[in-house]
């Protein structure tokens, strides 16, 4: 192409703008909700996300609180992140249990070694109603799904937490509206125009902490349907597999026995950003087990009120 | 590696149900390499188990269960693009009358309209109103891809025939830059690179005309006034209050006169500061905080401006997308979100339907699903506008519907410039 692109007047790149865009909709969803909470994994995405909102209420204190749906199979250098975190910014912590709604018996325990990923989701909409949150923050971007790819900015819940997405409202210019009646709540979602690409470039601008495990490392991985899974308390090797050690990274932080680990030498946020630049295959696509059951399967789970 | 400011263009394809618009931004994103491989393979094995051949490119958007089950797009698909010196954010919008008010979802922040049709079939009545509505929206530049070249065997009569139809059309919308494009998303032609079917076309392929686009489109203005609509007010340590909201309109500097309304106060800006860092101007798009020297009791909902000053008024003239299921009718009450104000509505009067056929005004006291008319509005509070052609932020709303909470009207300040 021949034509340089005009660049109109008084605008910056494009990370300013997803940042200014975000911090926009943290302070239009705080000012028209009752109750909102931060929903906070410990992962890179909600790490962005957290980060923004204090830049958004800065001098002030954080006006909502963080929560943490806990599922108990978590990396321990993520809840070591996680509690940091939430100190160093002097935010308060909601942690809600997998394991407590286990033993209220709402659902069956898959055993030690099975997925809490689906079971999360009756955790995550018990605490909502238990705490009359009426808006939840979530890091979720577009690029990840293509049911995400669907998805509003704001999007509504039913009193059952259910996502509907042949009735989302419209939503037009930058008119964000979360006004619920109870019992319903909103998802907000100010990272939905961000990809994987922009999320590392700003935490290197911004210089951000994050958990261990996101930089190339050493540790004892076992093959599993196609993933390298970290041998731990919820990783045990099958016989026919061979444990190796070998360098490796997490691209995505979810459940220990469910989230697999991509070969790499990237100990650094240059290094990752070069990789993520050149790589072949998406970040769910690499390394999410749970997103694997079915063409559907994120469509299905947001339709139950998953993230 | 060497970090490049990248700019960001928004786009939204508009058209009718089945002239491919879904196809062409799938076939875009594959030739341009911004598929991953599994989504790729994921995409294959989807068409495959609907027997729709080996690659139907419009399932790369068309991601909900019902959309495949259907061949229809029923919401909006972001996708995004990235080259060396710009990112794209892309809508997919759905072609169906019914899904008027996703369109408009996606159109409503779009710097370009990337318009999708069937050669063969021309202009349909779905695609004017599309283009009635993007240029109500105030999209300013519009691509349009004539699709289906294959089909009629890549001839230029047909082609031509459309062109004209066209050209009639945006002249009469006002449209400011067109490019019109013989491609076949299905094949590939034009779409990327130029293509050797279509010798008598010198023009560009419809990723060169999307890269000559102008970005940031939407955040233009032809005002030259600053506002920044009060979202929350940040207190400092000391006692003093910072206003925070995103500035739109034109640049605001330290120093700078302002005036607050709808109190109408005037003041000087005394600091900005973004994320908690002083900075010595804010631009269009920042989500700022500004420091005031006058004492005021300013909050969420009023706005900060320099001249030219806004329109302060509680009975506003707007031209209205009703999406409500039963017909808007005069008197009834609605809530208004405009900015970052929410206050209680009246409809005075319906003041005519646009006959999106002839482009005018028709007489109507109601507005059905999906039309487009013009109304005007007693508001509760005062409210701050500026006519939509000046600024889209001040001088757009919805409405809302009191009892559900659904948006139910996406609502502009004035009147569209073509009627």
């Amino acid at each position: 192409m021949t034509t340089t692109p005009l660049r109109p007047p008084h605008t910056t790149d494009h990370l300013d703008l997803l940042e200014s865009h975000a911090i926009f909709i943290l302070r239009e969803v705080v000012a028209e909700c009752e109750r909102p909470v931060l929903l906070f994994s410990g992962g890179k995405d909600s790490a962005v996300l957290l980060h923004l909102a204090v830049k958004a209420f800065t001098p002030q204190q954080l006006p909502f609180p963080v929560m943490h749906i806990d599922t108990g199979q978590n990396f321990p250098e993520v809840l070591a992140f996680r509690d940091a975190t939430v100190v160093a910014i002097d935010a308060r912590l909601v942690v809600a249990k997998v394991q407590d709604t286990i033993d209220q018996g709402k659902v069956v325990d898959p055993g030690l070694l099975g997925s809490r990923n689906r079971l999360q989701t009756v955790t995550l909409l018990d605490a909502i109603n238990e705490n009359n949150f009426d808006a939840a923050f979530g890091g979720a971007r577009r690029d990840e799904d293509k049911a995400r790819a669907k998805e509003r900015i704001l999007s509504f819940r039913d009193t059952f937490g259910q996502w509907d997405p042949r009735q989302q409202r419209p939503e037009l210019w930058q008119l964000y509206q979360g006004k619920v009646n109870p019992g319903e709540h909103v998802r907000a979602f100010p990272l939905s125009d961000w990809t994987e690409l922009d999320i590392w470039q700003y935490i290197e601008r911004e210089q951000m902490a994050l958990p261990t495990i996101y930089f190339a490392h050493e540790r004892d991985v076992v093959q599993r349907d196609g993933m390298w899974l970290a041998v731990g308390p919820f990783v045990e090797p099958r016989e026919d597999e061979p444990v190796e050690r070998l360098s490796v990274r997490f691209r995505t932080v979810g459940d220990a026995n469910c989230t697999g680990a991509v070969l790499s030498g990237a100990d650094t946020l240059e290094a990752i950003i070069d990789e993520i630049t050149l790589a072949n295959v998406s970040e769910r696509g690499a390394t999410r087990a749970d997103d694997k059951f079915s063409e559907t399967a994120m469509e299905d789970r947001k339709r139950e009120g998953y993230f | 590696m060497l970090v490049v400011a990248k700019d960001l263009l928004r786009l939204a394809t508009i058209g009718s149900v089945d002239d491919g618009k879904s196809t062409l931004i799938g076939r875009l994103l594959v030739d341009t390499r911004q598929l991953f491989d599994d989504q790729l393979d994921a995409v294959a094995a989807a068409s495959e188990k609907r027997g729709v051949g080996d690659l139907d490119l419009s399932f790369v958007t068309d991601g909900l269960r019902a959309e495949r089950e259907q061949g229809i797009t029923i919401d909006v698909a972001y996708r995004y693009a990235t080259t060396p010196t710009r990112k794209f954010i892309i809508a997919d919008c759905p072609g169906h009358v019914q899904y008027t008010g996703n369109m408009a979802t996606g159109a409503s922040t779009a710097d370009l309209a990337l318009v999708v049709l069937d050669v063969a079939s021309g202009l349909k009545e779905q695609t004017r109103r599309h283009l009635c509505i993007a240029a109500l929206l105030g999209v300013r530049s519009i691509i349009v891809a004539v699709n289906k070249m294959d089909a009629v065997d890549w001839s230029q009569t047909a082609f031509q025939r459309v062109v004209d139809e066209i050209q009639t059309l945006s002249r009469q919308l006002g449209f400011q830059k067109v490019h019109i494009i013989p491609v076949s998303a299905l094949l590939g032609d034009n779409v990327v690179e130029s293509s050797s079917n279509l010798p008598w076309y010198e023009g560009p392929s419809v990723l060169q005309a999307l890269e000559a686009s102008e970005a940031g489109a939407w955040e233009h203005t032809n005002t030259q006034g600053a506002r920044l609509p009060i979202q929350w007010v940040l207190r400092q340590p000391g006692g003093g209050r910072t206003y925070a909201g995103m500035v739109c309109g034109d640049t605001l500097h330290v120093g700078d006169r302002v005036t607050l309304l709808p109190a109408n106060i005037e003041t000087t800006i005394t600091g900005l500061n973004f994320g908690g860092a002083a900075i010595d101007e804010a631009t269009v798009g920042l989500a700022a905080d500004v420091a005031l020297a006058a004492e005021t009791n300013a909050g969420r909902g009023d706005m900060i401006v320099t001249s030219p000053l806004p329109q302060v008024a509680n009975e506003i003239h707007t031209t209205i997308c009703w999406f409500g299921e039963r017909p808007l009718h005069v008197g009834q009450r609605l809530r208004m979100k405009h900015t970052t104000k929410v206050t209680p509505v009246r409809v005075k009067t319906i003041n005519g339907v646009i006959d999106i056929e002839k482009l005018d005004v028709d007489e109507s006291t109601s507005l059905s699903t999906n039309e487009i008319g013009l109304a005007t509005l007693n508001t509760a509070d005062l409210m701050v506008v500026d006519d939509y052609r000046s600024n889209r932020v001040t001088g757009s709303f919805v409405l809302i519907d009191e009892a559900t909470n659904a948006t139910v009207a996406a609502g502009m300040v004035g009147r569209a410039s073509f009627l």
